[in-house]
């Protein structure tokens, strides 16, 4: 199972989604570096990090969605590979168009760091197989712009075609109809804000995360 | 050739960094600011002969983030 790590300048989670991923599938990801316009042909699976790619400019996750290795996100996103992003990660991928919708300034204007309580929504989708349709999990969340807004169709739409995964279980930073985390339609990408990778161990005091990547390696080799 | 690309967020779309302007405003004793939009301004300095259409482009594909924003063109001499 080949897995890689998107690194623009100024991720600063992607070291954290590389060890968890190499935990889930027992290899360590390829590092790619955002000049890069290729990725292997085989890969199973990409994140695209948390940080503050190019320093937030214009809008998070603007410039990001621009750089050349997004081309080929969006190509192995095409041919099937997963694409999981997290937080500035979930940014590139609504800039990008590989998910609907955008993420705006936290509603109460602050920057929001700590723990969530979260409810998966939709427990069939590759990334969420491991948990429960409606359990309540934690994940903890640090951003500033993580107000998911889309107009009344499209989260018409979500919500019809069960792409929200995850729904905050309390106020948190205004999101339209407290989404946390979506899918596209062929169900093979996902972007959430939450951090699952920073619960992942023991050490880290809760483990609510570990299920989500090890789903994601259940979810490939059924796909193989 | 230079334009300006002003940046702003559409009606609906909460503008929390607007909001605080307001407040701030109210809290030096200026009454009666309704309400408060903060938008970007993008000053391009462009080739001689750069298309309209390459200017909207410009817009649409990076400036502006059209789900959320809307981009009005000012050419300036």
């Amino acid at each position: 199972m080949k897995s890689a790590v998107i690194v623009f300048p100024g991720s600063n989670c992607d070291r954290d989604l590389a060890v968890a991923f190499e935990a889930a599938t027992g290899s360590k990801p390829e590092m790619i570096w955002h000049r890069d316009t290729d990725l292997p042909d085989d890969i199973d699976l990409i994140g695209v990090p948390g940080g503050f790619s190019y320093g937030d400019y214009l809008r998070s996750g603007a410039m990001a969605a621009r750089s050349p290795v997004m081309q080929a996100v969006a190509r192995a996103a095409d041919r099937g590979a997963f694409v999981l992003g997290i937080c500035n990660g979930f940014q590139v991928l609504t800039e990008s168009g590989l998910l609907p919708g955008a993420l705006l300034r936290n509603a109460g204007g602050h920057f929001v760091c700590r723990d969530v309580a979260l409810t998966v929504e939709n427990a069939q989708s590759a990334f969420t197989s491991l948990y429960d349709a409606g359990e309540a999990i934690t994940y903890p969340v640090a951003h500033h712009d993580g107000n998911y807004f889309a107009d009344d169709a499209t989260l018409d739409r979500l919500e019809g075609e069960g792409r929200v995964a995850l729904r905050y279980a309390e106020s948190v930073n205004g999101s339209a109809r407290n989404i946390a985390g979506i899918l596209n339609d062929a169900g093979n990408v996902l972007g959430m804000m939450p951090h699952p990778e920073r619960v992942i161990e023991a050490a880290h005091g809760k483990t609510d995360g570990q299920r989500l990547f090890k789903g994601i390696v259940e979810g490939l080799l059924a796909k193989a | 050739m230079k334009a300006r690309i002003f940046v702003t967020l559409k009606g609906g779309v909460l503008d929390p960094q607007g909001r605080a302007i307001q407040h701030a405003l109210s809290g030096l004793g200026f009454d009666g600011v309704n309400d408060v939009r903060a938008g970007k301004l993008i000053e391009l300095d462009l080739a001689d002969g750069t298309s309209d259409e390459d200017i909207d482009a410009m817009c649409r594909k990076l400036l502006a983030n059209t789900v959320i924003e809307n981009y009005r063109i000012e050419k300036v001499a």
